[in-house]
């Protein structure tokens, strides 16, 4: 809203549309984002505080927090190490078939999650086309943790590779190629150049991949197999008791995984803060060159 | 540090050839500037030598020792990019130290140490105060010194500078181009340096390398290059050129425009282009001439627009008084080229510039 206010050249003089459409969006974002949030404390609180933690704190919640925080570390370990390696690939390297590289990683974006988890069930479900074989030698990946473990890293994949590949293509290879003149090995490159001068844009993408792989509900929820205390996930969890109309435990549920999400975009915030502070900086040293 | 290229070319995917069969040789303790138009292969030419742009063919020797399967961090060559390349994230003293920082630990010198070479450094680049600040807080001058002392760090002998100057504006780049000078005769270095700015070239090498659609045109002294260029593009790209069109004929060439004077040659006859100076071209009062009027004034020289009927070129002398009537313009010093190669040998060539020279200009093609 500031930015509105500001860019008006006198606050006191508004016509009616600037005024109504203000207005609108006040009430759009109270309406849409401030509401639900409130609403689901407030259900949460309803019976009190004890009540709640009570809830959060019964041995198939509990499970499904633990199960909710061992896929999310999981699926941000592993989907940082290959975003890295991806982006960093997609920005500095240029080879046939680049493009289409660059267009698939979207897919999980623009992918309904429910037709995800439905592929990892095509493929890895007792009657899929590898699940049987996998069975026979005791791996099972759908109904099971590994198969939650897959459905999230699908549906994160993208967020890493995303954020430092805009940031990775601008900052070019000259930093690198002086690093390497300098005597500097790959791994020291990548470590000692490569990701701190993209370390802002890849936090923020950290972070928005942590913030997906604790809420994702469609994909985990076709290859979960929902049974609680063992591969329900907190909005899996969720789900089932609020259709056992355990609507407290629900929404406590609810408000601990909206806090957790809440405090990582939260953060991301402040990092995009930063990026945005040195984007002009980088601008500067682009256009010197230039 | 010698620099020894041999046929060297660089093919890029979609075949287009960015450098053509380039040979060049630097000797220890030169400073030698490659000159040329953007694209002509200069910036290419300098990643080939640091390893940094593989080539198709051809070879490279550093210090007598071949480069080929060579990567480029165990090349020991200073570089410095266009742009710099600072780490933006680290302070200026741990950028300077870098190269000695990520070195092993058996080879690498201990950090009481690497903090004397960088106080060293930053008093060599005049910037001793520097040290813990960031990059982004330096002036383009500043950075660029800071790169260069990053690049100097772990003692190689050989420098290679791409455009060092291309971000610095003109007050700050003509100190910083003098002060380079300086370092690189102080510390016994050899230098290779990449431009576009001729004057620049011109000013602190010992030799320039002119090069254009990735070959090497003509690699000789600034003096050479002026007296004999070895094409035409060569001369207009040292310096402002008045191009005078005509036919050599029994020893005489003969200017198409009128007004211009016809002077004799050794030059076998043919269509023969002359190209001069417009400072080198002189009046001669003559009642069948055209007329010459001042138009513009710099210091003791006075630029004259001299009117040939179907054009009008300009020409440069120190003031004097206006002609007084009708003129015709000498162009005896005029370098006559036919067929885009030049149509006398060395003719204009002092006799001390020649024994420099014989070496340097490269057979013709």
């Amino acid at each position: 809203m500031n930015a509105l206010a500001s860019s008006s050249p006198d606050s006191a003089r508004r016509s009616p549309a600037e005024i109504a459409l203000i207005a609108a969006a006040y009430a759009i974002v109270g309406l849409m984002l401030v509401l639900p949030p409130v609403l689901v404390f407030t259900e949460a609180l309803r019976s009190g505080l004890g009540a709640a933690l009570a809830s959060i704190t019964d041995p198939d919640a509990l499970s499904a927090i633990k199960l909710t925080l061992e896929m999310t570390v999981a699926a941000v370990v592993i989907n940082t190490s290959f975003g890295v390696l991806a982006g960093w690939l997609l920005a500095k390297y240029r080879f046939p078939g680049r493009g289409v590289l660059v267009a698939l990683i979207e897919i999980p974006i623009s992918v309904s999650p429910v037709v995800a988890g439905l592929v990892w069930l095509l493929l890895f479900g007792t009657q899929g086309w590898w699940g049987e074989a996998l069975n026979r030698v005791g791996i099972t990946i759908a109904f099971a943790t590994p198969g939650i473990l897959l459905a999230t890293l699908f549906v994160t994949f993208p967020f890493v590779t995303r954020t430092l590949l805009p940031l990775m293509e601008q900052q070019g290879r000259d930093a690198e190629e002086a690093a390497t003149l300098l005597g500097a090995s790959f791994w020291r490159i990548l470590w000692g150049v490569t990701l701190p001068e993209a370390r802002w844009a890849l936090l923020s993408g950290v972070l928005l991949t942590t913030a997906r792989a604790m809420g994702e509900f469609g994909a985990v929820s076709v290859v979960s197999g929902h049974i609680p205390g063992l591969t329900e996930t907190m909005p899996l969890h969720i789900e089932t008791l609020y259709n056992g109309y355990q609507s407290v435990a629900a929404f406590s549920m609810a408000a601990l995984l909206a806090i957790m999400a809440t405090a990582t975009v939260g953060m991301r915030s402040l990092f995009e803060a930063r990026i945005r502070r040195e984007e002009p900086r980088k601008a500067e040293t682009a256009g010197g060159g230039a | 540090m010698s620099v020894l290229i041999e046929n060297l070319t660089r093919q890029v995917a979609g075949g287009k050839v960015v450098l053509d069969n380039v040979s060049l040789h630097v000797p220890d303790g030169a400073f030698v500037a490659l000159v040329g138009p953007s694209g002509a292969g200069k910036t290419t030419l300098l990643r080939a030598i640091a390893g940094l742009d593989p080539a198709s063919s051809g070879h490279v020797e550093i210090d007598g020792r071949a480069m080929e399967g060579l990567p480029p961090r165990e090349r020991n060559v200073g570089f410095v990019f266009q742009n710099y390349a600072l780490f933006r994230h680290l302070t200026v003293a741990r950028n300077i130290s870098f190269g000695l920082d990520v070195r092993p630990r058996a080879s690498r010198p201990s950090r009481a140490e690497i903090d004397a070479k960088v106080a060293e450094l930053l008093t060599l680049i005049q910037l001793p105060d520097l040290g813990a600040a960031y990059p982004q807080r330096l002036s383009g001058g500043q950075r660029q010194r800071v790169a260069l002392a990053r690049a100097l760090a772990t003692g190689p002998r050989l420098l290679l500078l791409d455009e060092p100057f291309g971000a610095l504006d003109p007050m700050v780049r003509r100190a910083v181009r003098t002060w380079l000078r300086d370092l690189h005769d102080q510390l016994g270095l050899t230098t290779i340096l990449v431009t576009h700015d001729q004057e620049e070239a011109l000013d602190v090498a010992d030799r320039l390398v002119v090069m254009q659609d990735g070959r090497i045109v003509q690699d000789a002294d600034g003096e050479t290059l002026d007296a004999t260029p070895a094409t035409p593009f060569v001369m207009e790209f040292l310096g402002e050129t008045l191009r005078f069109p005509g036919v050599v004929s029994n020893g005489l060439f003969v200017p198409a425009d009128t007004h211009v004077a016809p002077f004799s040659t050794t030059a076998v006859d043919g269509s023969t282009e002359a190209l001069i100076r417009p400072h080198e071209a002189v009046l001669r009062p003559d009642a069948s001439g055209g007329t010459a009027k001042r138009v513009g004034r710099r210091g003791p020289l006075e630029r004259l627009a001299v009117d040939l009927d179907t054009r009008t070129v300009e020409i440069e002398r120190p003031v004097s008084a206006p002609p007084s009537g009708l003129v015709v313009l000498e162009i005896a010093q005029a370098r006559l080229f036919q067929n885009g190669k030049p149509a006398v040998e060395n003719a204009r060539l002092p006799i001390d510039a020649v024994t420099t020279s014989s070496d340097a200009i490269p057979e013709p093609v």
